[in-house]
């Protein structure tokens, strides 16, 4: 694991200068995220906008001691790894898995153990309602919200039947729910595929024999890669509607112009103009010379509330430092962010439209289909 | 009508593809006994360098042939400095030392290209959907995978059936002592057979990397299928490799598109959908299981 110990090593280091510089109580924070295999660049875009939040905030950040490991995608693995951060390593907060089955694993037994959990990315429903909890935080949304998003939009725009599909686990099912939950046409088909899939012949087959007049697919990571080359090819040319998952900023290249003018909903945009967002994007370019991703922009806005929430209270007092990131007191990348009273966000979801900016593909805003939206099982939160 | 004529297209476009990968396994498994868990790595390796040597040239045939070179130099230098050493040993040994080898290539490849996926552009000429007869729409580049694996099929059969190497490669797999006491170079032919192996797996990795997407640890899902189909078709047989093949992909294919219809006859569809897809999942290994419980040598292996 070559990769890992280098990192391992740079942590180790920076840790040892941060610790130099630190004289009130430091901040222990682990990351548990994906930087290997078919899902590495979600993890890496995570990591890399969280560690240049801590990296612009300058002193503000200076009593965070960052431990960053691979899970692997796999949850045995990253049990493994909170499990040791948690009682060898005594972090106070976890962060950054980037996948629910995961975070399924993880986030229910570290806040048992008395941690604090912000996710970066994964927010399975099973924690936003009846399994939440005063220790865990969702920066990022809630599963169900882009899909519910895309569903307002094709609702909007009048569509009359959509195909839909996702992967067969969790994340899958909540995004079909979340589409139904806010689209008034008609689903002629509902199609479940597999975890890690590549091919889908199987189900363009289906989406050609089909009589609806779009498609709503959810295939986060190289699933949707492969899909959308593969559909390009196919000849179908029934509408593509996402969440932005498969129109990310680590994918786009990849997917190439089978991706151009496809319609996507996301919490965050690239060209979202508030002084946070322009900054961030200026600087994750100087920094990593790519464009940051909706998961870059996550962990930059994890790492910058916990810095805020670091300012005002101390994370031994957890009453206090619990009252403290729920006000959301940080200049969020997204312009407005609040918690709703699940301590999820309650934040806008635009419409985008992927494009070619010279010779990048990129997301251009096109319009805002969900306003000041929290989610569907904040009702079922007792805390 | 139309909706299965092209899931059969697909299933037989995938099993060709999954030809490939097997073919070369149960090859090197036949004549060598050799258990190569790294196969998937150089299916991998022929995809990446298929992808980068496209990009850089713009030629997407100059791709195809690095990827048939690449893969078959990895298969060559793995041979002579590891595999070589493994086959006097028991089959544990030959599982722990190719699997290292896969942790090896795939954090060498992050090393080189890095973690995020590689884009593989198709030549326009190849891009695009044709109409075959009967109306229906299929993207031309699985009809060329159709058709390269069909060639292969056939030029693997000529080459063991009519050449001199391919006597080789027979009487290697019948009894290595006696053909070493022939004087022939058994050393040589293995590296030999080895890297044709591994081409087959290169050249499988450039295909399929052209229509899903270039990343590292693409080679182990597929390794898991080719093993499958090794083990029905019969561990050393080409005509074994084919047929499971082709069996396991059209099973796969169909399970996929039929069976959420066949369980929305008598249950409520978004769970029929998701039964439906979680048995086709099962599928190939259910028919391995009963090819093996009907035949435990496989449909056309000669040993048990």
């Amino acid at each position: 694991m070559n990769i890992l110990s280098k990192m391992q090593l740079a942590t180790a280091a920076s840790a040892l200068l941060l610790a130099g510089a630190a004289s009130a109580e430091p901040v222990k924070v682990g990351m548990i995220t994906t930087l290997s295999g078919g899902g590495a660049g979600l993890g890496i875009d995570t990591r890399d906008g969280f560690e240049l939040a801590l990296k612009n905030a300058g002193d503000a950040a200076a009593e965070i001691e960052l431990i960053i490991e691979d899970d692997q995608q796999k949850p045995d693995i990253a049990v493994q790894i909170a499990d040791k951060m948690i009682q060898s390593e005594q972090v106070d907060l976890l962060t950054g898995i980037v996948w629910s089955n995961l975070a399924m694993a993880v986030v229910p037994a570290a806040v048992a153990q008395g941690k604090f959990y912000l996710s970066t990315n994964a927010a399975p429903s099973q924690l936003a309602g009846p399994g939440c909890d005063p220790n865990y935080f969702s920066v990022s949304y809630q599963n169900d919200n882009m899909h519910e998003a895309a569903g307002a939009y094709a609702s909007q725009e009048g569509i009359a039947s959509t195909f839909i599909m996702a992967p067969n686990y969790p994340a899958g099912k909540d995004s079909l729910t979340g589409f139904k939950r806010f689209y008034e046409g008609e689903v002629t088909d509902e199609v479940y595929t597999q975890v890690g899939q590549t091919d889908y012949a199987g189900e363009i087959a289906q989406i050609r024999n089909s009589d609806a007049d779009a498609v709503f697919f959810f295939l986060p990571g190289g699933m949707g890669i492969a899909f959308m080359k593969q559909y390009a090819e196919s000849g179908v040319d029934k509408p593509l509607i996402g969440p932005a998952f498969s129109f990310s900023q680590d994918i786009l290249p990849a997917a190439g112009d089978a991706a151009l003018g496809v319609i996507n909903t996301a919490n965050w945009s690239r060209d979202l103009d508030n002084d946070a967002n322009t900054n961030f994007v200026e600087t994750f370019q100087a920094e990593y010379g790519r464009l940051p991703s909706l998961y870059a922009a996550q962990g930059y806005d994890t790492a910058n509330l916990l810095i805020s929430a670091m300012g005002k209270a101390d994370v031994s007092d957890q009453e206090a430092f619990r009252a403290a990131l729920n006000e959301a007191d940080f200049d969020s990348v997204r312009g407005k962010f609040s918690f709703g009273p699940n301590q999820h966000p309650i934040q806008d979801f635009y419409v985008r439209e992927v494009v070619k900016d010279g010779d990048v593909l990129t997301n251009k805003i096109v319009s805002t289909s969900l306003t000041d939206h929290a989610d569907a099982y904040v009702e079922q939160c007792q805390m | 009508m139309l909706l299965v004529a092209e899931q059969a297209l697909n299933g037989l476009q995938y099993g060709m593809m999954l030809f490939l990968m097997a073919a070369g396994l149960t090859l090197v498994f036949g004549v060598m006994g050799l258990i190569n868990l790294a196969h998937g790595s150089l299916y991998m390796i022929g995809a990446f360098a298929c992808a980068s040597v496209a990009a850089a040239t713009g030629w997407f045939s100059l791709g195809l042939l690095a990827s048939l070179i690449a893969a078959a130099a990895a298969g060559a230098l793995v041979e002579m400095v590891v595999i070589r050493r493994l086959y006097a040993r028991d089959h544990l040994d030959q599982v722990l030392a190719t699997f290292a080898l896969i942790l090896v290539f795939s954090e060498g490849t992050r090393w080189v290209f890095g973690s995020f996926p590689l884009y593989l552009n198709l030549p326009p000429a190849l891009q695009g959907a044709v109409t075959l007869p009967g109306g229906l729409q299929y993207p031309l580049f699985r009809l060329v995978i159709i058709a390269v694996g069909a060639a292969v099929a056939v030029g693997l059969w000529l080459l063991i059936t009519r050449t001199r190497l391919g006597i080789r490669i027979r009487a290697g797999e019948a009894d290595r002592e006696m053909i070493a006491a022939l004087g022939v170079d058994i050393v040589g032919l293995y590296t030999i057979v080895f890297a044709l192996g591994a081409a087959l797996a290169g050249l499988a990795g450039a295909l399929v990397g052209s229509i899903q997407s270039v990343q590292v640890g693409m080679g182990e899902p597929v390794l898991i299928l080719a093993f499958v189909v090794v083990v029905i078709g019969g561990i050393g047989s080409i005509k074994g490799a084919l047929i499971g093949a082709l069996l396991v992909g059209m099973t796969d294919t169909l399970g996929k598109a039929l069976l959420p219809g066949f369980f929305a006859n008598f249950m409520a569809e978004s769970s029929a959908n998701a039964v439906g897809a979680s048995l086709a999942s099962m599928l190939i290994y259910i028919l391995m299981a009963m090819v093996l419980i009907l035949r435990p040598q496989g449909l056309f292996g000669a040993r048990a």
